[in-house]
């Protein structure tokens, strides 16, 4: 017998953390595949095991499964922050919570920061009720350029929600990642050339001693990959000119998986990236010239990279320890601006899934992941909410410590009781 | 506490005057001793401008009302009319706003444009004066350099007017400026004219942190704690209050005027009821021992700002009466932005206290409308039903009102400045732009006008000038 359960506006509670995946289909959805097949009416998404199992407007669950009526609302895939911190700061000002950077640490790209992440962070539940479901976090630079090695984690704030620990390489070669290396560009450079090299002359020319021209031992074996390609390397430049440089490390090295985060002047080289086949992690909103890197920053950079055949992803950099959520709100911004709907929500699903090399997400597709959210609305509109959120195919609790301080604070009488008493 | 107040104060003492000598049995001596409570007088006329008749939009007054299909009628820079239909006067221009909607211009009233400008160099830091915690003497219209590139952003985004302030590193960061966004070689040829002066206040950890456990920067280490903190206001308004009461007994009995003092000038202006206080305050057990102090010493907390907290004392805030300068969803960066919530504004709001969206960023000044949308769609959904023409009062009205100008702006109401902005949709849509902004009537923006698009002298000459931003 099929079971309909009707989607309450409010809350929609997961069960705990140790049941597993029920099978559960969204009926009469809206769904943005991300893929060739396009946005599909009144469609099935059956999820079993974890896996989108069947989808379609003709596909019919099979009997007994539960059944969530999206009531003709849009279903997206989990949306993927590209760029964030969440979960490696609980309070920014306070350095006793703050894993994003060590500038007393000996080590650079030894570093990783899926060592410090904390699933039951509370930016980890305020990220993830807003329909973010995946993200990718990078270390901040401390004491050198490179900050060290990002993770691919899940919302879900489970425990062993990491899903790849050594994801990639984050390198500041802008003004950052100058300052870092003794207050030049050229230094920044110098120390890249020697990282590369001690890298590639992993373990022999540490066979007499520690310290390779850049790196230490255990940076240096920590770099292979990267070096060989096997790992992506995140680079965070803004400049024209700074940009190709980038470009240029790619073409005389053209075995590296490379992509660039900020890229605020990207719009003046994009066609030189697109040839070199970089992607790039925008801010939507970056539209000042807040240092002599960005001059040429401006709302329509998306739009102009994207255009030029550029893998585009958007992230919301400012505070993204906090405030990763707001790619959503990027993302609308970017379609004011020129970009196309399907070319904005795939910024936030189906282009950081290839960066990151995400199999099987990002995508509504047979096979795939069922990371999935049911909204209220476009899901680009700051007006809209996740009604339900899926992660691996469990239902996520729309909880966080947000919205308990909301609910405590709605009735401010404290005539019986003061608030305290209140949960 | 601050050592620095008495440098060159003598040598601004203006004469009111002049006489050939002073008998102390008048009450009104003719060489009486006044302070010049304006002497950076605005320079601001509003620009030419045409009489404009705005047909068919859906126009939000401000002050709660909304007309679906209204016009809106500008002459010689002022709001004449808002009705359902207009007729057009002789040689109006007028603009069909069919689909469109009309709003008051945006007033943010906390921003750094000007004061801590892009680019963000060492040398354009100019928001706060970290040389002792207690610096009421400093003015932010000083610091402001016109050029910002973040000004016309703004104004692309339907910002008419902006309160400059100090930062939040001090107890007292002195004296804000409230200023109309059109571009000016000089500060005075921005500043608003009539606006009362504003004081910067900070409570909390900022205060602590840059003087205290950051390191001690001033001589002894105060302020270390919050009660550090309170002291330190305390003792600065125990001594206005004396300067208060030397100024006013000379006024009255003549004799030698006080020596004058800038830094209790400007406290002296907050006593007097002419210059309001503006205090960054983030926790609700800080905010309500803040007015307590102001009962304490007799003045007014015009607004608090950031106000993270401010959903937990909504009551206390609409009872004392002040507003609550709020963003819609930053938190966690520090531990008094903690406990940050979503619906924070629209809580304030349904308790009948005043809300105001800011922004204290050059880049979210740029989407206020859309920060006011989230508000009011999280509050909905908590519960809270507030319409949209009531919900931009938190964007213009509110504002006004917390910077003393809503007799002369914030909402679109005949005989008021023609602040007005066209916008290509909903402004609570993440979709809509600014299309045309006019500041006391003057079309100062036109999207997609290059004509009508200000570029920054130092914009000029460098990637991107003139391009869409």
């Amino acid at each position: 017998m099929i079971r309909k359960t009707l989607l309450c506006a409010t809350a929609f509670v997961a069960l705990t953390a140790a049941a597993s995946a029920q099978d559960v289909a969204i009926i009469n959805a809206k769904v943005w595949t991300g893929t060739e097949a396009g946005t599909l009416d009144n469609a099935t998404i059956y999820m079993s095991e974890g896996q989108i199992a069947g989808l379609g407007a003709n596909f019919a669950a099979p009997s007994g499964t539960e059944l969530i009526d999206a009531d003709g609302n849009w279903v997206t895939p989990g949306i993927i922050a590209p760029f964030a911190r969440t979960g490696i700061v609980e309070v920014g000002a306070e350095d006793s919570t703050n894993d994003t950077n060590a500038s007393g640490s000996a080590f650079s790209v030894a570093l990783r920061a899926s060592d410090g992440f904390n699933p039951a962070a509370t930016p980890v539940a305020v990220t993830r009720i807003e329909g973010v479901t995946r993200v990718a976090v990078a270390p901040a630079t401390g004491g050198s350029m490179i900050a060290g090695q990002g993770f691919v984690a899940n919302t879900s704030g489970a425990p062993g929600s990491v899903t790849d620990n050594r994801a990639f390489v984050y390198v500041d070669l802008g003004e950052g990642g100058a300052g870092l290396a003794g207050g030049s560009r050229p230094a920044a450079w110098a120390a890249l050339r020697g990282a590369f090299a001690d890298a590639r002359g992993y373990p022999g020319r540490f066979m007499a001693h520690n310290e390779g021209d850049t790196l230490t031992r255990a940076d240096a074996q920590a770099f292979g990959p990267a070096v060989r390609g096997q790992q992506l390397i995140l680079v965070a430049a803004h400049r024209a000119s700074d940009l190709r440089k980038v470009i240029e490390l790619k073409a005389q090295n053209l075995n590296l998986d490379v992509a660039i985060v900020g890229a605020d002047e990207g719009w003046l080289v994009a066609d030189e990236l697109a040839a070199a086949d970089i992607p790039v992690i925008v801010d939507p909103f970056s539209n000042l010239p807040a240092s002599f890197a960005q001059l040429g920053a401006t709302s329509r950079n998306a739009e102009r990279l994207i255009e030029a055949g550029v893998p585009t992803a958007f992230a919301h950099l400012g505070d993204s320890g906090h405030q990763a959520r707001l790619v959503l709100q990027s993302a609308g911004n970017a379609v004011a601006n020129g970009v196309s709907f399907d070319d904005a929500l795939a910024a936030m699903t189906v282009v950081p899934a290839a960066i990151y090399g995400l199999q099987g997400y990002g995508s509504i597709e047979r096979g795939n992941v069922a990371d999935l959210v049911i909204w209220d609305g476009d899901p680009l509109e700051v007006t809209s909410a996740p009604t339900a959120i899926f992660i691996d195919g469990q239902a996520q609790s729309l909880e966080s410590r947000q919205t308990k301080l909301r609910d405590r604070y709605l009735d401010l009488d404290e005539s019986e009781k003061p608030p305290a008493y209140r949960r | 506490m601050n050592k620095f107040s008495f440098a060159a104060a003598s040598a601004a003492v203006v004469l009111a005057a002049c006489g050939s000598g002073s008998s102390s049995d008048e009450g009104a001596a003719s060489d009486t001793v006044e302070i010049d409570r304006n002497p950076y007088p605005s320079t601001y006329t509003p620009y030419p401008s045409t009489a404009t008749l705005l047909k068919d939009a859906t126009v939000i007054d401000g002050i709660g009302g909304e007309i679906l299909e209204g016009d809106v009628l500008l002459v010689d820079g002022k709001v004449s009319q808002v009705a359902e239909e207009i007729a057009a006067p002789d040689g109006a221009t007028v603009i069909d706003a069919t689909g469109k909607w009309v709003t008051p211009g945006i007033i943010d009233n906390h921003s750094h444009l000007g004061v801590y400008p892009s680019p963000s160099v060492s040398a354009h830091g100019d928001g706060n004066e970290i040389s002792a915690p207690v610096t009421a003497e400093v003015w932010a219209e000083h610091g402001v350099w016109p050029q910002d590139p973040g000004f016309p952003r703004a104004l692309a985004a339907g910002v008419t007017s902006m309160q400059i302030l100090p930062g939040s590193a001090n107890l007292f960061g002195g004296r804000g400026v409230t200023l109309k966004n059109v571009p000016s070689r000089t500060v005075q040829g921005m500043k608003f004219p009539g606006a009362p002066y504003t004081l910067k206040m900070a409570c909390g950890e900022n205060p602590k942190r840059v003087y205290g456990y950051g390191g001690g920067r001033f001589p002894g280490g105060a302020p270390y704690s919050r009660m550090g903190n309170v002291a330190g206001y305390r003792t600065a308004w125990a001594k206005a209050v004396e300067y208060k009461r030397k100024w006013d007994k000379y006024a009255e009995e003549g004799g030698d005027p006080p020596a004058r003092d800038l830094e209790l000038d400007t406290l002296m202006g907050v006593l007097s009821g002419d210059i309001l206080v503006h205090m960054h305050c983030y926790r609700a057990d800080e905010m309500a021992q803040i007015m307590d102090m102001s009962e304490e010493f007799g003045y007014k907390v015009t607004s608090f700002h950031h106000a993270v907290e401010s959903y937990k004392i909504a009551d206390k805030l609409a009872d004392y009466g002040a507003c609550s300068a709020m963003w819609a969803d930053w938190w966690g960066f520090k531990m008094e932005a903690y406990d940050g919530v979503r619906e924070n504004i629209p809580m304030v709001h349904k308790a009948g206290a005043c809300a105001i969206v800011h922004s204290d960023s050059d880049i979210g000044i740029q989407r206020l409308n859309q920060e006011a949308a989230k508000a009011l769609s999280d509050g909905r959904r908590a519960g809270i039903e507030i319409s949209d023409a009531d919900a931009w009062q938190w964007l213009s009205a509110n504002p006004a009102k917390s910077l003393g100008i809503f007799e002369e702006t914030g909402s679109l109401e005949a005989g008021k400045a023609a602040d007005v902005v066209l916008w290509s949709g909903d402004p609570f849509s993440v979709y809509s732009q600014a299309e045309k902004v006019f500041i006391d009537g003057a079309l100062m923006y036109d999207r997609g006008n290059v004509a009508l698009t200000p570029v920054m002298d130092f914009e000029l000459g460098q990637p991107g000038e003139g391009d869409l931003k």
